[in-house]
């Protein structure tokens, strides 16, 4: 590899440069796109303090450090500027940097990549020159049983779980203590959320991320262990793939109606019924709360899995969530402070850590829209005083559900009606199953779950361990819940669909992704 | 016996005290010169250092049979001085001064779930050993800011070696696995320092003559420094005074 680098160098200067690697010079034009789309977050010197920084997490990048998360370099070293790039072209994913290609013209990202440079002396620093790694193409067969048993192996003897838990929640004995280089709290990373890697969640971004870690986070380089024979460069591809294995396929997609098929047996009351098994999956993601104050900028719910099912009596609506803490979870409260007072500088200063408990709220009309074209639906915030929304609300301590009506955010009012809720809770994912009675005696109230009809729908998260209550949640908007007709049993979901949900079992799915890794790999040649 | 040496012997010094702190500061090898040497005294009531819990990682709880272990951000000795006080020629070097070679690597030692030194000093551009004999997972990360930051991983007993380009007076040195552990590291472009040891002593030899400002930095604590002149191969003393907070 020495060789190989060595080679390259001496190469360098006949070889003409791709544009990517021309060095980013022009720092006046540059200066003129930062101030105007940059500096709001970054800071007007770049140390990550703009205006709109104070209630982010993570906090805009501090140029003045030069220290970057997302490069092809070894731990600690300076990014190329191919990696600066990147990280500008395509944003950094699960944060608030936006993607700005599209946004600004080629011209303007290159320039704005140089003007960056100039807030940190290590650029103009010869001796820093910055040299990416040889990285090796991923081997094949990396979806089959063999290779994922393999990244397993790996990822217990590293040690991965002292911060990312046993199944990669973000959940690990050491996660509540971390803090990045600035001493503002950090999450290990949701492993089973790849569409919200900073630096992308193909299992080349992830191998690539192992080999440079993640600088200025806790997140370590692990290339010292190919040197040093504790495993092979095949063996860190392996535990990158199973890494990779622990998402979907495919980022989440957000459709809007979810079906709710009819069958034979009783609606299911437990999460961990085998019927859900075949019940088709919604993602909706949640956003924080910014409406209203007190505002919550840093929302730890990111979304929530969606299956409905009923028999013709009940439906049963199966919510699924990522949250690394059971919570009131007293080995969080420090961690839950620091978040507090990272984000919550919203009003009157921080609040104290509490011990608050997890929640979850799925939100209807009282009633369905009236007529063909009736699509007005109360505020998605809760509703108002005179126009109130049935909600179902789920507590995890005291373990309750709970159905009423809210006006607004501050006031609940539950009804005596009867809701069923039952939740379980297996490393950082909460499972629940909401059952109800499709018809209800208060039908002013009680909204009545009719099949063929377009029911709004909404969701509500809170993490307490994160310092989450009241108005500091994640929202969705309205979306829509629909509970089919009985339809001949066995084709109630497409084969198509069915695939889908046996998510990572599909031999389509499987195929599909090793597919698109080809492609990805061909385009990286 | 060369410095690597000299860090070693100490690290097995303080693994069979486990709690007596820094024993002292391993010398420069230059000889002749003048000397400056002191203490570090400490006045006030003796701050309670948090204990750590360790039941995370058996292994290292396991290492700490007489006493459970404490953080070390203040290590009063038994005599009311300060160990692990960072003391160095912060100026007064004439330009024309170039540091001899490093003899080898300087040693970091994770065991026990802690650093061993928990404060000490490094040339430029010397190789820093940094050693796992816990065998557990360890991270560690440099968090200088005049140096490149670096973050590695060990999680197994072995050895990583990195250096440093830059004088800075410290690099903070810390674990996120392990949130208590942490170190201090001064780099320099001289010889010239020391750690104060388990009596609150110190002493840096072989200094040219000239008139040089001292710092000793303690972690918590801050700075301070003080003006010494030496000519020949004169010994001249120093000391040092921090306050409790
Ligand atoms: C809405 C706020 C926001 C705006 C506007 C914004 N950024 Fe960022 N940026 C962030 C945040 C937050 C991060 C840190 C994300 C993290 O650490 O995970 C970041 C990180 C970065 C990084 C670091 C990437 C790395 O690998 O560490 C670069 C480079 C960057 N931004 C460039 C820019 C440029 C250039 C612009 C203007 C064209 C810009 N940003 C505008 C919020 C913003
Ligand atoms: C000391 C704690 C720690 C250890 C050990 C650790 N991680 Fe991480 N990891 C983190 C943190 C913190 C982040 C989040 C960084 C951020 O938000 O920028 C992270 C992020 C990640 C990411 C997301 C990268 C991206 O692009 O955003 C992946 C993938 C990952 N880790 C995998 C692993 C694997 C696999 C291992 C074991 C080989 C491991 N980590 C060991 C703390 C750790």
């Amino acid at each position: 590899m020495i060789d190989g680098l060595l080679v390259l160098a001496l190469l360098a200067p006949l070889v003409p440069r791709p544009p990517s690697l021309v060095p980013l010079q022009d720092t006046t034009k540059g200066k003129a796109v930062y101030v105007k789309w940059c500096a709001g977050c970054h800071g007007d010197g770049g140390a990550g303090d703009g205006p709109s920084a104070a209630h982010m997490l993570p906090r805009p990048r501090n140029f003045t450090g030069a220290i970057y998360k997302i490069r092809s370099t070894a731990s600690g070293q300076l990014p190329t500027d191919a990696d600066l790039m990147r990280a500008i072209d395509e944003g950094l994913p699960g944060s608030a940097m936006p993607a700005w290609k599209g946004r600004l013209s080629d011209g303007e990202r290159r320039d704005v990549a140089g003007y960056i440079k100039t807030f940190s002396a290590f650029f103009a620093d010869t001796s820093q020159h910055a040299a990416a790694l040889k990285f090796s193409g991923e081997p094949g067969g990396g979806t089959g049983a063999a290779a994922l048993k393999t990244g397993r192996q790996f990822y217990d003897s590293i040690g991965c779980r002292k911060c990312h838990g046993d199944q990669g929640r973000g959940d690990g004995p050491s996660a509540p203590t971390l803090k990045d280089d600035a001493g503002f709290p950090i999450f290990a990373a949701d492993l089973h959320q790849s569409w919200r890697f900073r630096g992308g969640g193909s299992a080349a971004d992830i191998y690539h991320r192992l080999r440079t870690g993640l600088d200025g986070t806790p997140m370590p380089s692990f290339s010292d262990l190919i040197d040093q024979k504790f495993l092979t460069d095949e063996q860190l591809w392996r535990l990158a793939q199973y890494v990779r294995s622990l998402s979907p396929p495919d980022p989440p997609e957000v459709r809007d109606v979810i079906h709710a098929p009819q069958i034979a047996g009783p609606a299911p009351v437990s999460p961990d019924d085998s019927a859900w098994a075949r019940a088709d999956r919604y993602w909706f993601p949640l956003v924080g709360q910014v409406v209203r104050k007190a505002r919550w900028f840093a929302p730890a719910v990111t979304g929530v899995w969606v299956q409905a099912l009923h028999d013709g009596h009940t439906l049963a609506l199966r919510l699924s969530w990522d949250d690394r803490t059971q919570s009131p979870d007293s080995a969080w409260l420090g961690f839950e402070q620091r978040v507090l007072e990272t984000v919550a500088g919203d009003d009157s200063g921080p609040p104290k850590a509490e011990p608050w408990p997890d929640q979850l709220a799925v939100q209807f009309p009282r009633r369905l829209p009236e007529g063909s074209g009736g699509m007005e639906r109360p505020y998605f915030l809760m509703g108002s005083e005179t126009d109130p929304v049935y909600q179902w609300r789920w507590t995890s301590r005291p373990r309750k559900s709970v159905a009423g009506l809210a006006r607004g955010i501050e006031r609940f009012d539950t009804l005596p009606g009867a809701l069923a809720g039952q939740a379980s809770f297996d490393h950082g994912e909460w499972r629940l199953v909401f059952t109800r009675a499709l018809a209800t005696p208060d039908t002013a109230n009680e909204v009545q779950l009719e099949a063929g009809r377009a029911i709004p729908v909404a969701f509500f998260g809170w993490d307490g361990s994160s310092g989450e209550h009241g108005s500091r949640m994640a929202v969705s908007t309205w979306y829509f819940l629909a509970l089919d007709r009985p339809t001949p049993p066995g084709v109630f979901i497409s084969p198509v669909l069915a695939m889908l949900v046996t998510l990572g079992l599909g031999l389509v799915v499987v195929r599909r992704a090793r597919r698109r890794g080809t492609a990805r790999a061909g385009r990286q040649r | 016996m060369g410095k690597l040496g000299a860090v070693a012997a100490t690290g097995v010094a303080v693994l069979v005290l486990a709690l007596g702190g820094w024993m002292r500061a391993p010398l420069p090898a230059a000889q002749g010169g003048g000397t400056i040497s002191g203490k570090v005294k400490f006045t006030g009531a003796k701050p309670a250092m948090p204990k750590i819990d360790m039941s995370e990682e058996p292994k290292c709880k396991a290492k700490y049979t007489a006493a459970p272990p404490t953080d070390e951000a203040v290590v009063v000795n038994a005599n009311g001085t300060l160990a692990n006080v960072f003391v160095y020629v912060k100026s007064g070097l004439p330009a024309s001064y170039k540091a001899p070679a490093p003899a080898g690597p300087v040693t970091l030692d994770q065991d026990g779930c802690r650093y061993h030194p928990h404060v000490f000093g490094i040339l430029v551009g010397q190789n820093l050993a940094i050693k796992n004999s816990d065998g557990i997972l360890h991270n560690i990360k440099a968090k200088g800011t005049k140096n490149r930051p670096f973050n590695i991983s060990q999680p197994t007993t072995m050895t990583s070696e990195r250096t440093f380009t830059a004088p800075e007076v410290m690099v903070p040195l810390e674990c996120n696995v392990h949130g208590w552990m942490h170190a201090w590291l001064g780099v320099l472009p001289h010889p010239f320092f020391a750690v104060s040891g388990t009596d609150g002593s110190f002493t840096i030899k072989g200094l040219p003559p000239g008139t040089y400002t001292i710092e000793a930095w303690q972690e918590k604590y801050g700075a301070q420094t003080a003006t010494v002149t030496v000519a020949g191969s004169e010994t001249k003393t120093a000391d040092f005074g921090f306050a409790a907070k």
